[in-house]
């Protein structure tokens, strides 16, 4: 056992798939000698040379649509945005190209989009985005988005071993604040399989990313104060969605928050909220809340930032809210 | 027809005609079906471009990936296509190598490396620059030809797709079918350089602007660039000047078609012009003509009589497979 950041988790996971296949590589923005503007590269251009971690111009439909050319011709691309707010240049590419081509054309699209994404550090409009939602309507694409070291490193090496497009949102904020022993075994984790990050009772928090700790936070406290036991779900796969295990709980909690640090409006939640009372009306004993940021931009001052996004205590009042109907 | 046409050798030359027949012919019967009511959807036709189309797909070997877009029937055809697949595929059958799931020429083919377009042309070119990539990581001495509209070559993905080969040095052409009319809008409409070949200055790699009317020219321009291409010196882009003989898709009647224009472009029809020149060259007979013209008629009617009588998809099929599975063959090159 040694302790990894979740940032150092997902650099593992990239040198352990690029030693064990050949056909994975690396292209992406200051990725090479610099090691990626996170420093989540690092040390990967050393050990594995210019030809598997390609430096490429800000270009990022470019980098998208050169990732499908190449997984359309046996290689496993694993392409970086610097930000997940720029991913809106290469949009096209992931949605009408990587997308649609196995549907259209019976062609597995074998590539990774690693995504950092999320607010908490301060970036501002334009480096703290959450764009999870957009891709979730596009039929043909998966999405990743693990909150734990351990999870970020099974679930990276799931994705890159996928035959699909998968879009992997990693969250800044958690990049060297979260910690954990990692077994030395390998650690691969199934693509569209929620994990229960605290078990309880009488009410199912469903989340994913960051927001699982203030969930965490919030359950604490609640169960501390009012003895109310919140069963927290970490989705980990964002699409496909883990249905079952989310039914099973509201089936045995029958009161649900969906927590997520992307906007409220057309965000995943409305879609788990929909498909809760589409499957489990008769389960449920209160109406389905939803807690996430605000619709608006991410607002840049810490001020405006903490007011815009959910956190600990917000989700605790929600819960309380639930539990009184 | 071009000076220089001497080095290349006859049966090429005469390939170059039957293919150009084939095109049209084949055009003109899908015309025929939609006009019947038997093709639904829009009908893209590639008249005055054949010899563009066909003479950059037939100057790459087998083992290269041609990305044809919606005009190239042509390509398709010189890549090894047969005419009842591409009926099939405009039918929207179920036995067509998209199962009836896309439109048009959309089409791929992992048999022939021909690697089908989206709708939005100009993103295909990013794709093409990812294949050339990996050719060139997997050394497989092969090269990437991807064809653009003058209208697509104004998509920022044509910046980005070229400067990326070109910053690489990767095997691929990119060749500009500038037929003069994006849809409806004219050529001083879309952009002020004299030629489009011109920009291939801005990403340092070399530039070519010829007469796509003339199959000999392009032949010859192209198979230089491929090699060029294939022996590790980067990418090329070339322009083929030709005009669009009929409307953006067969419901167009193209009423604001400059008629000088018009009138200047009919007298360089690719197909008569290539026929000419064989005539006159001794390369081939009026017999000769006669002949390829009937075997070509033949092969569309079989074709067309056996595309008709095909399955349409089954409506179960609508429920078809989003994610591919694990145990899926992957794609080309294995």
């Amino acid at each position: 056992m040694a302790t990894s950041t979740y940032l150092e988790a997902i650099n593992q996971a990239l040198f352990e798939e690029m030693e064990r296949d050949e056909s994975v590589f690396l292209l992406g923005e200051d990725i090479g000698i610099y090691g990626g503007a996170f420093k989540v590269t690092k040390g990967l251009y050393k050990a594995f040379g210019g030809d598997r971690v390609i430096d490429t111009p800000i270009s990022e439909s470019a980098i998208i649509g050169s990732a499908i050319g190449a997984a359309i011709t046996g290689l496993r691309p694993v392409a970086e945005m610097q930000f997940a707010d720029f991913i809106t240049v290469g949009f096209n590419q992931l949605v009408a190209n990587a997308a649609t081509l196995y549907y259209r054309h019976n062609i597995p699209v074998p590539m990774v989009v690693r995504a950092p994404s999320g607010g908490g550090i301060r970036g501002g409009p334009f480096h703290s985005r959450n764009p999870e939602a957009w891709f979730f309507h596009q039929p043909g694409l998966k999405i990743v988005a693990p909150a734990t070291a351990r999870d970020a490193k099974g679930l990276l090496k799931s994705s890159i071993r996928d035959n699909n497009p998968v879009i992997y949102f990693e969250h800044k904020y958690l990049y060297r604040r979260v910690k954990e022993e990692l077994p030395k075994e390998e650690i691969v984790v199934p693509l569209g399989k929620a994990n229960i990050s605290r078990e309880g009772d009488d009410v199912t928090v469903i989340t994913y990313g960051a927001m699982v700790f203030e969930c965490l936070d919030a359950a604490k406290k609640l169960f501390e104060e009012h003895d109310i036991s919140a069963q927290v779900i970490d989705l980990r796969t964002l699409q496909p969605l883990d249905m079952e295990l989310i039914l099973q709980s509201v089936q045995k909690t029958s009161r649900v928050v969906i927590v997520h640090e992307a906007s409220l409006s057309g965000g995943i939640g409305a879609e788990i909220a929909a498909r809760i009372s589409e499957k489990a009306f008769e389960y449920l004993d209160a109406p389905v809340k939803r807690i996430a940021s605000l619709d608006t931009p991410t607002p840049f001052s810490p001020i405006l930032e903490n007011e815009f996004m959910p956190n600990a205590e917000k989700i605790y009042n929600a819960i309380l809210e639930i539990m009184k109907f | 027809m071009s000076e220089s046409s001497g080095n290349i050798e006859d049966p090429v030359k005469i390939e170059l005609f039957r293919l150009v027949l084939k095109t049209r012919m084949t055009e003109d019967r899908i015309i025929a079906l939609y006009r019947q009511g038997k093709i639904v959807g829009g009908v893209y036709t590639g008249r005055g471009v054949e010899a563009t189309t066909v003479a950059s797909a037939l100057a790459l070997e087998k083992k290269d990936y041609l990305f044809p877009i919606h005009r190239d029937l042509g390509a398709h055809l010189a890549k090894g296509q047969t005419i009842l697949n591409i009926l099939l595929q405009y039918l929207g059958k179920g036995n067509n190598l998209t199962k009836g799931k896309e439109s048009g020429i959309h089409f791929s083919d992992r048999s022939l490396n021909i690697i089908g377009n989206i709708s939005h042309l100009g993103a295909m070119i990013p794709v093409a620059v990812g294949v050339a990539l990996s050719l060139k990581l997997q050394k497989q001495n092969s090269v990437a030809l991807n064809f653009i509209g003058e209208g697509g070559s104004n998509i920022g993905d044509f910046h980005e797709g070229l400067n990326f080969a070109a910053v690489q040095q990767l095997p691929f052409v990119l060749i500009i079918e500038n037929n003069q009319y994006a849809y409806s809008t004219p050529v001083e409409k879309e952009y002020r350089a004299r030629y489009l070949s011109d920009r291939a200055k801005g990403y340092g790699i070399p530039g070519y602007h010829i007469d796509g009317t003339d199959a000999i020219k392009v032949y010859q321009t192209v198979k230089e660039a491929v090699e060029r291409a294939r022996s590790g010196k980067g990418p090329a882009l070339i322009e083929c000047k030709s005009f669009r003989m009929v409307g953006h898709s067969a419901h167009d009647d193209a009423f604001y078609v400059d008629k000088e224009l018009r009138k200047k472009y009919e007298k360089k029809d690719p197909l008569i012009k290539l026929e000419k020149y064989l005539l006159k060259n001794n390369i081939l007979d009026h017999d000769s003509v006669d002949r390829i013209r009937q075997e070509i008629a033949e092969k569309i009617e079989d074709a067309t009589e056996k595309a008709i009588e095909s399955p349409l998809p089954d409506p179960e099929w609508a429920y078809g497979a989003i994610y591919a599975s694990n145990s899926d063959r992957m794609a080309y090159g294995d």
